[in-house]
């Protein structure tokens, strides 16, 4: 793509002046950033930062107090936090993904894994079983799950398992936003280290706009672009991931690089 | 009789029946979609056919013949008890012939014999809404509804094949209407899914507990759902009725004896008797048996 | 040769009968009366008119002896008679501050203007069978003190003069009649007190607990408590003005409840509200608890996910004549479900087995 086709794209996302309270609490604010197609950007800061209160904003599931989430919809620019319920539903089982922190979240735990990531195509039409099963079993092998495993329910699986399985169902239906919380929390380190593998083949493969909201510096190394430090409710410092990383500006962010050095 | 002095024209006063007929008026006009409505406390339990038999009292009129089943029979307790209040309270006349009845109101069956125009079936309903066992939350379903979000209702059929090699739901078989709502049947077998669709008569759904009532207008598409490699398929016992030797209705089965022998037979009482009447007796039938 | 089973008229009305006779039981023994009933059961008359949603002493002792003393088919009996009744119109709304009470006590305040009666409660009584009842006989005449006709304030409203307690919203509107129009959620604050006021007393009491041992903890005093007779008014349009049409005993109850304050009000204390027909004061007080539960989103506190502060939870599964209907229908035949469940197994026993032969 030449620079000026790239200069005359459209973000994906355009956050603007985002704020959300907890009664005198500020849980963010003063928050605008703009994401475009095929980018990945890191939101880090420690827990309290407001880098989750941010993300449920941005995926509809709080209502901020200010501000907009303009979303490049197929039928034009639209702010998602003035959309119907119903319209923000419908982007998020098709153009948007979410991937939970806790995959028992993000799964349903009494469902198969095949009915698992063949909901969302089910949901958007799909009346073939054999089809949908077929693609299931593909998802799976994308994720690394054996194809003998499709029948069986998330609950048989490990929590790496169940991590992998969550991220296939979100992203069966190709969605062009995928947002995620803390993907890799509660996993053990070598376990953490596959799944990052795995999340970077399927963003650098798909070429997925994603938004990943994290405390683990490596995580955003490893996958993300662009970064947004966060303390406090407040962005205090964004940039190229390897800018901010290896120069960081802010007082805050080079007390949090420093710490991961010293590690 | 004294009863029809002390209350309203069955049952319901006026106004209480302008409000059903409205809900049933708006169903009737968005088929397949669950109209809620000011349900009333019956005489009679909920669960036990209040929703049906406020719809019903909605809809008689004096010069109607009502008939009452359960199960398919005429004579089962509960369905002799809502005749009953139906006789008491608005002295109509009532029927156990299909072909006759104006106004027939049911639970889980619909008769075998074909309905025909100008005839109104009032099923009772227990659980209106067809994602309750998905999903709890009513407040989530009906926005569920709203968004055309059925893919969870596929997630069971889905999961059904996976364990069972097929969809294993054999009664209470959701169906979508009109390519719109997806509508909960009533527990009826599936055997009468077939029967939803393209129906002369007017098909009246209520349930009165979850003050809910919906519709399917004459001549409505009701699809049952499925997939389509797995097709659906209305499934009855493999066998004749023992005593009118129908080889196409739904049959109940008996236990006979304690060694275990049992005999099939038509659930609808009217079909079954009607077909002995015109000679057609089955292995273990006569003529005049059961009546 | 086989007969359908037939006679389901001829069944129903002998089992009618021998009911009838049941009802009665021993007839050496003398027959209960509907005044005695409603004399000397009390409170379970009172129960049977707050969850029957009807004021009728009498009626609710017809239908308690009716019933057998089973309540809830008490309390059905009440509902459908109910149902048929024309509504000639509302009353004003009742003046509780104007309450004739037989009961007040604050838990808030050691002494208070009007001051606090005990009234007749059990509290206090040492649970221990009291023989002298078997043997039937009269029982001494309790003291007396004169009664005061002064109007007694409520205690919330002694603290809302300081501003120490959230201000409830006034209002004009004719509230909604949950017996009328269908209860669609997310419901309101009156449909919600019409929905606990007349769900079963157990029900209510077993969220309010829970609500106590931590799922959805909303640190309860009771503010007060007051049992007694109000005047019930009517407008009358001919008139021009209300006049007063009946007296009705009702038990209202106002807790006092923790708040941090929030975006947009200081801190200060907030209430939880129950009003019951009749003496059932462990009915109002539980209704003040699941209340102020229910109230989490309006206050702007957190939903922890607890049962009490779930709105449609605690509706849905609050009213027992739609649950016992619900619970004992499962007696009626269900041969034609059954019949399509059989075949099914039937069959998938069939493949399960011709595979595993297959598999061999």
């Amino acid at each position: 793509m030449s620079i000026l086709a790239k200069m005359k794209m459209q973000p994906l996302l355009s956050v603007r002046d985002l704020a959300k309270f907890y009664g005198g609490r500020i849980g963010c604010a003063d928050v605008g950033f703009d994401l475009y197609p095929g980018e990945v950007l890191g939101i880090v800061g420690e827990s309290g930062s407001g880098k989750s209160t941010l993300l449920s904003c941005l995926a509809g599931h709080l209502a901020p107090d200010r501000g907009e989430v303009i979303f490049d919809t197929k039928e034009g620019l639209r702010d998602t936090v003035l959309m119907a319920e119903a319209a923000r539903r419908r982007l998020a089982r098709t153009d948007w993904a979410y991937v939970h922190q806790n995959p028992r979240d993000g799964l349903r735990m009494g469902v198969s894994a095949g009915g698992n990531v063949g909901e969302r195509l089910m949901a958007v039409g799909a009346r073939h079983y054999g089809q949908i099963r077929d693609a299931a079993v593909d998802w799976l092998g994308r994720v690394e799950i054996a194809a003998d495993r499709v029948d069986d329910r998330p609950s048989a699986f490990s929590g790496g398992m169940q991590q992998r399985l969550q991220i296939a169902r979100n992203l069966v239906t190709g969605p062009r936003l995928v947002f995620m919380d803390e993907p890799t929390g509660g996993l053990d380190v070598s376990v953490q280290a596959r799944l990052l593998d795995l999340l970077r083949g399927l963003v650098r493969e798909m070429g997925l706009s994603a938004i990943i909201v994290t405390h683990d510096l490596a995580v955003v190394r490893l996958l993300a672009d662009r970064l947004m430090v966060m303390k406090g409710g407040y962005v205090v410092e964004q940039g190229l991931t390897d800018q901010v990383l290896d120069d960081p500006q802010h007082e805050y962010t080079q007390l949090l690089v420093s710490s991961v050095l010293q590690v | 009789m004294t009863d029809q002095t002390a209350y309203n024209f069955a049952y319901l006063d006026e106004q209480t029946k302008r409000m059903i007929r409205r809900a049933i008026l708006k169903g009737v006009a968005i088929p397949g979609y669950q109209v809620p409505f000011a349900s009333r406390e019956m005489p009679m339990p909920y669960g036990w056919g209040t929703g049906g038999v406020q719809v019903t009292s909605a809809c008689l009129v004096p010069e109607d013949r009502l008939k009452v089943i359960d199960q398919g029979a005429d004579d089962t307790t509960n369905a002799v008890s809502i005749r009953r209040f139906f006789q008491r309270t608005a002295g109509i006349e009532v029927t156990e012939a299909t072909a006759d009845a104006t106004v027939i109101q049911t639970r889980h069956r619909i008769p075998e014999t074909p309905l025909t125009e100008g005839q109104i079936l009032v099923y009772q309903v227990p659980i209106p809404e067809p994602l309750r066992f998905l999903e709890p939350r009513e407040t989530e379903t009906r926005k569920m509804h709203e968004l055309e979000d059925y893919g969870l209702m596929h997630v069971k059929l889905y999961e059904d094949i996976s364990r069972h090699g097929q969809i294993a739901t054999a009664y209470d078989y959701p169906v979508k209407v009109e390519g719109r709502y997806v509508m909960d049947p009533s527990p009826i077998p599936k055997f009468d899914n077939p029967k939803l669709g393209g129906n002369a008569a007017i098909q009246l759904f209520g349930a009165g507990r979850e003050q809910r009532i919906y519709a399917l207008p004459p001549y409505t598409q009701a699809i049952s759902l499925d997939f389509d490699d797995y097709p659906f398929t209305a499934s009855k016992a493999d066998h004749a009725c023992d005593l009118c030797g129908a080889p196409d209705s739904y049959l109940d089965e008996v236990i006979t004896d304690d060694q275990g022998s049992r005999m099939f037979v038509c659930s609808d009482t009217d079909f079954c008797g009607s077909r002995r009447a015109a000679g057609h007796i089955g292995p273990m039938g006569t003529p005049s048996a059961g009546g | 040769m086989y007969v359908a089973v037939k006679g389901g008229e001829k069944a129903i009305d002998a089992a009618h009968a021998w009911l009838a006779e049941e009802r009665r039981g021993d007839t050496s023994v003398a027959e209960l009366s509907v005044a005695q009933i409603r004399e000397q059961l009390a409170l379970a008359v009172n129960r049977v008119m707050a969850e029957g949603s009807l004021y009728d002493p009498d009626l609710a002792a017809l239908a308690i002896k009716q019933a057998r003393g089973d309540l809830i088919e008490a309390i059905f009996l009440i509902r459908a008679y109910r149902t048929t009744l024309p509504r000639l119109g509302a009353s004003t709304p009742v003046e509780t501050a104007q309450m004739a009470m037989c009961r007040r006590i604050s838990a808030t305040f050691k002494d208070l203007p009007g001051g606090q009666i005990l009234g007749p409660t059990f509290d206090y009584t040492h649970r221990l069978l009291d023989f002298k009842l078997a043997a039937e006989g009269e029982v001494p005449t309790a003291p007396t003190a004169p009664a005061s006709l002064d109007a007694v304030p409520h205690v919330t409203a002694m603290l809302n003069r300081d501003g120490l307690i959230q201000t409830e919203a006034e209002g004009n509107d004719t509230p909604p009649d949950l017996t009328r129009e269908p209860m669609e959620l997310p419901t309101t604050r009156p449909l919600r007190l019409q929905a606990i006021t007349r769900g079963d007393e157990g029900f209510i009491l077993s969220m309010a607990y829970s609500t106590q041992r931590g799922y959805g903890r909303t640190h309860a005093f009771v503010g007060e408590l007051r049992i007694g007779t109000v005047a019930v008014e009517m407008d009358i349009p001919e008139l021009g003005f209300s006049v007063e049409i009946g007296e009705v005993e009702l038990t209202e109850c106002e807790t006092v409840n923790q708040f941090k304050g929030s975006k947009t009000e200081p801190p200060q204390f907030t209430r939880g509200y129950g009003l019951v027909f009749g003496q059932t004061e462990r009915k109002a007080i539980a209704m003040s608890l699941v209340d102020r539960a229910l109230r989490w989103k309006e206050l702007g506190e957190d939903n922890t996910g607890a049962p009490a502060q779930d709105e449609e939870f605690v509706l849905m599964h609050a009213d027992n004549i739609q649950a016992t209907g619900f619970l004992e229908h499962i007696k009626l035949p269900h041969y034609v479900d059954f019949q399509a469940e059989l075949e099914l197994v039937r069959k998938l026993r069939r493949e399960a087995l011709a595979h595993g032969e297959a598999a061999e």
